[in-house]
């Protein structure tokens, strides 16, 4: 058998997938040791073919589909091109109402709103653009942060607070990914803290709060749906001690929202929960102790050392949500079925719907659009928060 | 005491203690307290649903097996069949994402890779080539034969001498974990009108082939860690010893990792049992997963609660007992990804 190279020495130069260098006699000994000398590429090529035709084609031929329209005719389809036709119908054409939304007037308090928001996101912007050195990439980088930042704002307030507007599935998936990835956060860091303590029956916590975690999402939007059913659910007395009896949060527009956010609170929490106490447990001992001596509070120890030594885990738990919220689709399904009217549509409901619908092309385009709001969301939260909190290390 | 509680700093007082104990046993609530809802309504009778909640089994009603009976007796095999499919589906998928995954993993974390740039673009740009000769007409094997051809061709003779970028082990698992980021509904119709074209909807294979592409960046993601811990040494002696790749990755790495594999197994197991979106797309009856069927309860019969609470019991009381045992491997899994990113 010919000798084989150390385990640790780079195997090759060039391309993953090279000739034998030269010629082995055709034996079942030569053919081992050349599977063997291969074995780089043998190893990662079944994940690589994969991922490449069932990700990146699939991909690729959806953008061409963005870009079309799709007629499914006996025995096949029939696919045109049509150029941004799609997305102009999302952004301006018959599809605007249901993906943007119905803008609406805004009177004196929402243009407050508007202007208040808008000066603190800047401010925010130029302080963390001052952090750095002033080049072209930068500043470019922020104003467009900026701009998207604004337009965002400006189509949220325009839509929800605005008298006569209604927010499309743009808006509405904004509200789950940011307010409930914020709310999972918030709850997730308080109760890792209590569980970080020296309390009897830590064990017992952890598993319990684990749960909804692993719990299949469409029964927990069933679950939900059992539970906050005004008639007959268990909370029925008290909606009419309160004098809610008749009052359907199914409904309501933001009632239902609100339904389907807190099943998601009650589903993700664990996520947060889990990842922010094994980084508690794991922060070094050391720094807190110098601080007990230093006089230091609880509070002023939290605040001052704890959270900036888990700052890199919790960003990165954050980062994963947001990716991961933007897909949010079971909950409103089956919870709501998008109701009442639109109001609860994610953008990959939206985008379910027009499938149903047969209208592969739009479909497709508001797939896409999710896809590059994710991107811009992902990129901008990577570059202008994740690697300052990971980078102050 | 008291000099203790001040020097550990993760020692509550007893104030503390007690609220500490009072957000708990709050949230604790609000964990189980939908899950004792869903058993109980499970030994309802219609009676007790509808004349408004009763929350006290024995005290309040009187527990009924009718639901149980209903759902595993006389549905039988409408019942089975989604199960089985979940089970199956879920099992060989989760063991082919493991192997995919695995494989790929111990390359990544053993070899050195440098794919040039222009050659993985040039690929794409023949696969993309080709799709746009079958969509024009020619016959697939010949497009696919062809688009191979020319770029092996094109790799043998322009692109030896060119250089440009390359891409490094690093950049290769950030593109295989990158791919979670991608929303699933942005690549589902084309996976379908595939499924379509070969006439595999609404088939098991179909479903293990999707659920394999969707679970492989999680796969890789949490099998990178466990792969870093074994020691070089046993592999190198190994090596002298006159044992190939395949026989270090066989012999030696993977009985090494084996509690990493089984909490990934199982990890991934639970994201295959619980999926939903993809079932909906490339599924409707033969190949029926359970969250499908839970969720189709609603269109077919309204909400007949008692049903869909066994319904949704069984589907979930896998995954609760996987979430018991799994406690401690999640956190460690999570918790080393999310510090690597």
């Amino acid at each position: 058998m010919r000798g084989i190279p150390p385990v640790t020495t780079p195997q090759r130069r060039g391309d993953a997938v090279a000739a034998p260098a030269r010629r082995i006699p055709w034996s079942r000994e030569a053919l081992v040791s050349w599977a063997d000398r291969q074995a780089g590429a043998v190893l990662v090529l079944p994940a690589v073919l994969v991922i490449l035709v069932l990700s990146i084609f699939p991909l690729l031929f959806s953008l061409y589909l963005s870009l079309s329209r799709f007629q499914p005719v006996a025995g096949g389809f029939r696919i045109h091109f049509v150029g941004l036709l799609n997305y102009r119908k999302l952004l301006l054409g018959s599809e605007q109402e249901h993906f943007l939304g119905r803008i609406g007037e805004l009177g004196f308090g929402g243009w407050l709103a508007f202007v208040v928001l808008a000066a603190i996101g800047l401010v925010l912007l130029w302080r963390s653009l001052r952090t750095g050195p002033l080049s072209v990439s930068r500043i470019a980088g922020h104003t467009v942060v900026a701009v998207a930042g604004l337009l965002a704002l400006w189509l949220a307030i325009r839509t929800v607070v605005a008298t006569g507007g209604r927010p499309g599935t743009l808006v509405v998936t904004w509200a789950y990914v940011f307010g409930g990835v914020a709310l999972q956060f918030l709850v997730g860091l308080l109760l890792a803290a209590l569980c970080a303590q020296q309390l009897p029956g830590r064990r017992f916590f952890r598993v319990v709060f684990l749960l909804p975690m692993m719990i299949t999402p469409v029964g927990v939007a069933y679950t939900f749906r059992m539970l906050t059913d005004t008639g007959k659910g268990p909370f029925a007395p008290l909606a009419n001690w309160l004098g809610y009896a008749n009052v359907s949060w199914v409904n309501d527009p933001w009632g239902a929202r609100i339904a389907v956010m807190i099943g998601d609170l009650w589903q993700w929490t664990p996520f947060m929960f889990i990842v922010l106490l094994a980084a508690l447990e794991s922060q070094s001992p050391e720094p807190i102790e110098a601080a007990i001596v230093d006089g230091a509070n609880r509070w002023q120890i939290f605040w001052h050392i704890t959270l900036p030594q888990i700052g890199p885990v919790a960003s990165t738990v954050i980062l994963i949500r947001l990716i991961e919220a933007f897909k949010i689709f079971d909950m409103p399904n089956v919870l709501t079925g998008g109701g009442p009217g639109t109001a609860t549509e994610s953008l990959t409901l939206h985008a379910y719907v027009l499938w149903r619908s047969l209208d592969y092309g739009t479909s497709a385009a508001v797939a896409y659009s999710l896809l590059f709001v994710v991107t811009f969301v992902g990129i901008a939260y990577v570059r202008l928060v994740h690697r300052r909190l990971t980078e102050a290390l | 005491m008291a000099l203790r509680w001040r020097t550990s700093p993760t020692t509550p007082t007893p104030l503390g203690a007690i609220i500490s104990y009072l957000i708990l046993g709050f949230w604790t609530f609000v964990v189980l307290f939908p899950l004792y809802w869903l058993v109980i309504t499970a030994f309802k009778l219609p009676v007790h649903v509808n004349e408004g909640p009763t929350y006290i089994p024995f005290a309040d009603f009187q527990p009924s097996l009718h639901a149980w009976r209903y759902i595993l007796v006389d549905l039988g095999n409408d019942t089975l069949r989604p199960y089985l499919n979940t089970v199956v589906v879920g099992v060989t998928s989760s063991i082919l994402t493991l192997m995919f995954g695995a494989a790929a993993t111990y390359g990544l974390s053993r070899f050195t890779y440098r794919v040039r740039l222009a050659t993985a673009l040039l690929f794409l740009g023949f696969a993309v080539l080709a799709a746009v000769g079958i969509q024009l007409g020619l016959p697939w094997q010949l497009a696919v034969a062809g688009g191979l051809g020319a770029f092996a061709l094109a790799r043998a003779g322009a692109l030896r001498r060119v250089g440009g970028p390359r891409l490094g082990n690093a950049d290769i698992a950030f593109w295989m974990i990158s791919q979670r980021m991608l929303p699933p509904v942005a690549i589902v119709i084309p996976i379908y009108i595939l499924f379509q074209r070969l006439g595999m909807l609404d088939t098991r294979p179909a479903l293990v082939v999707a659920y394999v592409a969707a679970n492989l960046p999680i796969a890789v993601w949490l099998l990178r860690d466990y792969f870093r811990t074994i020691p070089l040494e046993l592999e190198e002696s190994a090596a002298i010893d006159g044992a190939n790749r395949y026989q270090i990755l066989w012999r030696i790495v993977l009985p090494l990792s084996l509690p990493g594999l089984v909490a990934t197994f199982l990890f991934i197991f639970v994201l295959a049992w619980n999926e939903y979106l993809l079932a909906l797309f490339l599924s409707s009856a033969k190949a029926q997963t359970m969250p499908l069927l839970v969720a189709a309860q609603n269109a077919t019969r309204g909400p007949q609660w008692w049903y869909m609470s066994v319904l949704i019991l069984l589907m979930i009381g896998p995954v609760i007992a996987l979430a018991i045992v799994l406690e401690r491997y999640i956190a460690r899994g999570l918790l080393l990804g999310a510090v690597r990113g």
